[in-house]
């Protein structure tokens, strides 16, 4: 069964949902990989302000392909999540709610994840083409210079998921 | 095709190609992996496993269909250039050439570009997926054979070499490749295609795992002791429950391919290339 699942995401939101659940997104979607995720790790880290404010927002590992004219985004397919993984709590103790990735995340991360209360989902690597379906709108609204490592902000439509790690700390690949 | 039978080929042609060659390997995906797609649907069990392959191959067709890349992850592009020894290139340089045809075929396909320029410092995008890694072979005949690879870094960065003693023998080979299967998991995007470069040296082993790679699926190693553990291999992978994402399964690779190569008396060099469910390979003769 399929659960809807809108954003931005609250505490209680959260909660509801079990690792192993298949969830539809609909809302926004942020895109941020390793560069954007250092740059956002530096902002915090001087006191500045965020170029979007992720609190109760879902991160997407993601980087499109160029949108050819007429279509709202390329390709946008997951990436390895573990790599963003030094940056997660941090992110999460400044309000981010949810991540969306493919792959394991590592144990300190699967802790944070319950102590904030936030959900890390994967979606299907190398199905890009099928996830833009879902995409309905693709703007960059930081870090134009990084190309296709921008941050771009996705409003999706049942973006499909799967609950890996919940906010109890369940994880589907422990 | 006769020996001593110059012939003139320009690089305009070879850059032609690889442009073509570049979008097309990234859209259209080759009909022996939705094949074995196909079969892997048959033969998972797992719901989940099930569920993701048919996406997968629902996917290819959406690519197809909608002209856009199967994967965002449009790669770093690898080309291999088998020049016959009879061939004369003529109208200028052979690798500015073969950028020359990756750049078109990023910028005019809509390919994502995701090559830095300098690895460690910088780090900036050079903004059209320039230079490919390109690997130049001089054969008998006066032929050109381009394939070209782009290669997503999921399953490269899971890829592994390891100078083993030969008193690791077959055994030492076998747990090392299924090791970095299994050390890859779920992160790589499974289901596999592994190749598997034993032999060489040091910088040999893994040229000779990314040309088992290349290998179109279901080709076998010609001698039958490596088509053997190539299929023992395979066998093993795919009791490791990883499955397809990752999310259980039994099929965790499609195939295992080896390339093999004389070494030292004292070397046993193993090199694991991972390729991921998406292994991109598209090939033409000049």
């Amino acid at each position: 069964m399929v659960v809807e699942m809108k954003t931005p995401l609250s505490d209680d939101v959260v909660l509801a949902f079990k690792a192993g659940d298949e969830v539809a997104i609909t809302g926004v979607l942020y895109t941020a990989r390793d560069a954007a995720h250092e740059k956002l790790k530096r902002l915090i880290l001087k006191g500045e302000e965020l170029p979007f404010d992720i609190r109760g927002q879902i991160i997407y590992y993601a980087g499109p392909t160029p949108a050819k004219p007429g279509r709202a985004v390329g390709a946008c397919g997951p990436t390895t999540s573990r790599r963003m993984d030094p940056y997660v709590p941090l992110l999460l103790q400044h309000g981010l709610k949810g991540m969306i990735g493919k792959g394991r995340r590592s144990s300190p991360v699967v802790q944070a994840i319950a102590t904030h209360r936030a959900v890390y989902m994967v979606t299907t690597g190398g199905a890009a083409a099928l996830l833009s379906r879902h995409i309905r709108k693709a703007e960059v609204v930081a870090f134009p210079e990084l190309g296709p490592e921008a941050i771009y902000k996705l409003t999706v439509e049942e973006f499909p998921a799967i609950v890996a790690t919940d906010a109890y700390g369940n994880d589907v690949f422990a | 095709m006769g020996y001593g039978c110059l012939r003139e080929i320009s690089v305009d042609r070879v850059a032609e190609a690889v442009k073509r060659l570049c979008i097309e390997s990234n859209v259209i995906m080759p009909p022996e992996l939705t094949a074995v797609l196909e079969q892997a649907l048959v033969r998972e069990e797992s719901i989940a496993g099930r569920s993701i392959l048919r996406q997968i191959l629902e996917n290819h067709r959406i690519a197809a269909e909608e002209d856009i890349p199967a994967c965002q992850d449009t790669g770093v592009v690898v080309v291999f250039l088998e020049i016959g020894q009879d061939v004369h290139l003529t109208g200028g340089d052979l690798f500015e050439a073969v950028n020359r045809g990756v750049r078109a075929g990023y910028i005019e396909g809509y390919l994502r570009k995701s090559v830095v320029k300098d690895p460690l410092f910088r780090r900036e995008n050079s903004g059209d997926n320039t230079p490919a890694v390109t690997y130049v072979e001089i054969v008998p005949g006066n032929n050109i054979r381009i394939t070209v690879v782009p290669k997503g870094a999921g399953a490269e960065n899971a890829s592994a070499l390891r100078m083993l003693p030969p008193h690791a023998g077959l055994e030492g080979v076998k747990r090392f490749v299924v090791e970095t299967v299994e050390a890859a998991g779920p992160d790589a995007c499974p289901p596999y295609v592994v190749g598997v470069g034993i032999g060489g040296t040091f910088d040999r082993a893994p040229l000779l795992a990314k040309k088992a790679l290349v290998r179109p699926l279901g080709a076998r190693h010609g001698d039958p002791r490596y088509a053997a553990l190539e299929q023992e291999l395979l066998e093993e992978i795919n009791q490791l429950g990883i499955g397809p994402q990752g999310l259980g399964g039994r099929v965790t690779a499609f195939a295992v391919h080896i390339e093999t190569g004389p070494c030292h008396i004292a070397s046993l060099p193993v090199a694991v290339n991972l390729g991921c469910h998406v292994n991109r390979v598209a090939r033409t003769t000049l």
